[in-house]
């Protein structure tokens, strides 16, 4: 069911093997190996509840605020095991940013936002105001939000528009300089003008960052993603570079997907 | 189309005009539902008439504006010169809603973060139910524990003469409003919404940094209308403060000091006076200020309170 995407291991950003994951006594994950590469934006697809979003929110472990999950298996991010009892919550969660469905922004103001990651992760060295004016620049800058907000950086971030909001979400993972950001059907609350804007943002965020990124609009997948993965039923049906799955898809479910047959 | 018309024929002559059991009960009932909602305005209006008109004769004939709020002697029953001065009732008051303020708004903020933020499934329930019943303790009770425990205690720990003062009773007011403040508070951090913790905590903040940067700072208008409910309810209570402050006219100057709250001197005296006389009118003088007061208070809670629903 699973195609390995032939890469050297030590590019790999996130790799699992033999992922299973429950929800209380429902398996939502069965068997997962997969195998991400480094610096691209990989593009999960598939049907609604089809465990694509389960699996994003168990890379960052955010999967275990619910209390009733349970997983075997292991999931290496960068080649370390970050379900080991050894490993630091707070550091995972730190080298893995994510987006959600509804931008949260929290109800602070813009400038609090994207420090806030920043102040939590530097807890002990004072920096000056300065420095964090120029980290809220640079951050702002890289979303293309900086213009629009300039003037009104304390201003309440959830008074921004949507598509603002989800900018500004990006925009306060990067102070803290992740290496892989997980996004979460980053623009299905956004119109398509706001989809197309952070669509263009995540592509220009291509190289810098690891990004994978869960989606149920296919045309998204195609255009902003290089490699593609295509989950059913809590597995994976099919990884490969992304123009080859839509053109040449390997498995009959892909492409009944694919042209719409279902999902 | 064809079954339309045949209905309305038929009903025009039968049945239209006619206003059967049904409507009558239905009129009935939103007559007296609509009763039920405006009492409470219509009460509370009463009252404030009531309480208005009884000290109104003292208000326009021997009030003196300072004397009454600025003179700390309380000699209502006196043969020389009759002294109307609230302060050291006020002080009374003050003091001892500033303790238990001190002591409630700790526990009951802890409480309420350790109920909405931490505990879950069955230690919420019982710790919800439990402060609930510590809520419906009737504060003649409390004023018994005052009288009855906390006096000799006090006594005895810090070698004082007497047990009923500020702090005797600004320990049992404080227990007596933390549960209250406690369900508020409560209330105003499950407000917030979880999408703020999980954004907070995919960052890799702590429970604990959730909390104070994001959950508590969102919330803070809910608390403070807990706190300010808290102050009324101090500033209300009435037969626990008075059997446990001593009930002795003092500007306190420590929380050893016995004194007496604006309630309790109403609620002691008034039985005692004529109808009518100046000592009467003089004490529903102090009933319009603390109307005043505590209406002041729940409207500030509760307008802080609305300011969360909006935004």
């Amino acid at each position: 069911m699973f195609e390995q995407a032939t890469t050297p291991i030590q590019e790999l950003a996130i790799s699992t093997e033999k992922l299973n994951l429950w929800y209380g006594t429902f398996q939502a994950l069965f068997d997962i190996d997969l195998s991400i590469r480094q610096g691209i934006i990989t593009s999960m697809i598939g049907p609604s509840g089809c465990g694509k979003s389960t699996f994003l929110r168990s890379v960052n472990r955010i999967n275990e605020r619910l209390g009733y999950v349970r997983i075997s298996g292991t999931i290496d991010v960068m080649g370390e095991n970050i379900y080991d009892p050894a490993v630091e919550l707070v550091q995972v969660r730190k080298q893995i940013g994510m987006v959600f469905q509804r931008p949260n922004p929290l109800p602070i103001s813009i400038r609090d936002n994207v420090l806030f990651g920043h102040r939590i992760h530097n807890a002990g060295t004072r920096t000056t105001k300065i420095e964090d004016d120029e980290i809220v620049e640079n951050a702002l800058r890289t979303v293309l939000l900086w213009d629009k907000v300039k003037d009104r950086l304390d201003q309440k971030a959830t008074a921004l528009s949507l598509e603002e909001q989800q900018k500004l979400c990006i925009a306060r993972l990067l102070p803290v300089k992740p290496g892989i950001l997980l996004m979460d059907e980053p623009c299905s609350a956004l119109d398509p003008k706001g989809t197309e804007a952070v669509e263009e943002l995540i592509w220009e965020l291509r190289g810098q960052y690891t990004i994978l990124i869960v989606t149920h609009n296919m045309a998204q997948a195609r255009r902003a993603s290089e490699e593609c993965i295509f989950m059913l039923m809590g597995k994976v049906v099919e990884h490969t570079e992304t123009g080859q799955m839509f053109v040449t898809p390997k498995h009959k479910e892909t492409a009944d997907y694919i042209e719409g047959r279902y999902g | 189309m064809e079954r339309q018309s045949t209905g309305a024929v038929a009903g025009v002559d039968s049945s239209f005009d006619q206003l059967n059991r049904d409507w009558y009960i239905d009129k009935a009932v939103q007559i007296l539902v609509f009763l039920g909602g405006i009492s409470a305005i219509v009460f509370i209006i009463g009252i404030f008439i009531f309480i208005s008109k009884e000290g109104f004769g003292f208000l326009v004939g021997d009030f003196n504006f300072r004397e009454f709020f600025f003179s700390p002697n309380w000699r209502p029953t006196s043969e020389s010169r009759e002294t109307f001065g609230i302060l050291a009732l006020i002080a009374g008051t003050a003091s001892v809603t500033g303790l238990a303020m001190l002591i409630a708004i700790p526990f009951s903020l802890g409480a309420a973060i350790f109920i909405a933020e931490f505990a879950s499934g069955k230690t919420r329930e019982f710790l919800k139910v439990t402060v609930e019943l510590l809520a419906a303790i009737p504060s003649v009770v409390w004023g018994f524990i005052g009288l009855a425990i906390m006096n000799p205690v006090i006594i005895q720990t810090f070698d004082v003469p007497v047990g009923l003062n500020v702090l005797n009773a600004g320990v049992i007011l404080g227990l007596m409003a933390a549960p209250i403040m406690t369900s508020i508070a409560e209330d105003a951090l499950k407000a917030v919404p979880d999408r703020y913790r999980e954004a907070a905590e995919a960052m890799g903040a702590t429970r604990w940094q959730v909390i104070y940067k994001v959950v508590l700072p969102a919330a803070k208008n809910g608390l403070l209308g807990a706190v300010l409910l808290g102050v009324g309810r101090g500033f209300g209570e009435t037969m626990a403060v008075l059997m446990a402050t001593g009930h002795s006219i003092n500007i306190p100057t420590s929380v050893f000091d016995s004194v007496r709250a604006l309630t309790a001197t109403i609620a002691a005296e008034l039985g005692e006076t004529a109808a009518g006389s100046s000592h009467y009118q003089a004490l529903f003088t102090i009933g319009i200020f603390l109307f005043v007061i505590t209406f002041i208070i729940n409207l500030a809670a509760d307008l802080i309170v609305r300011g969360i629903r909006k935004g």
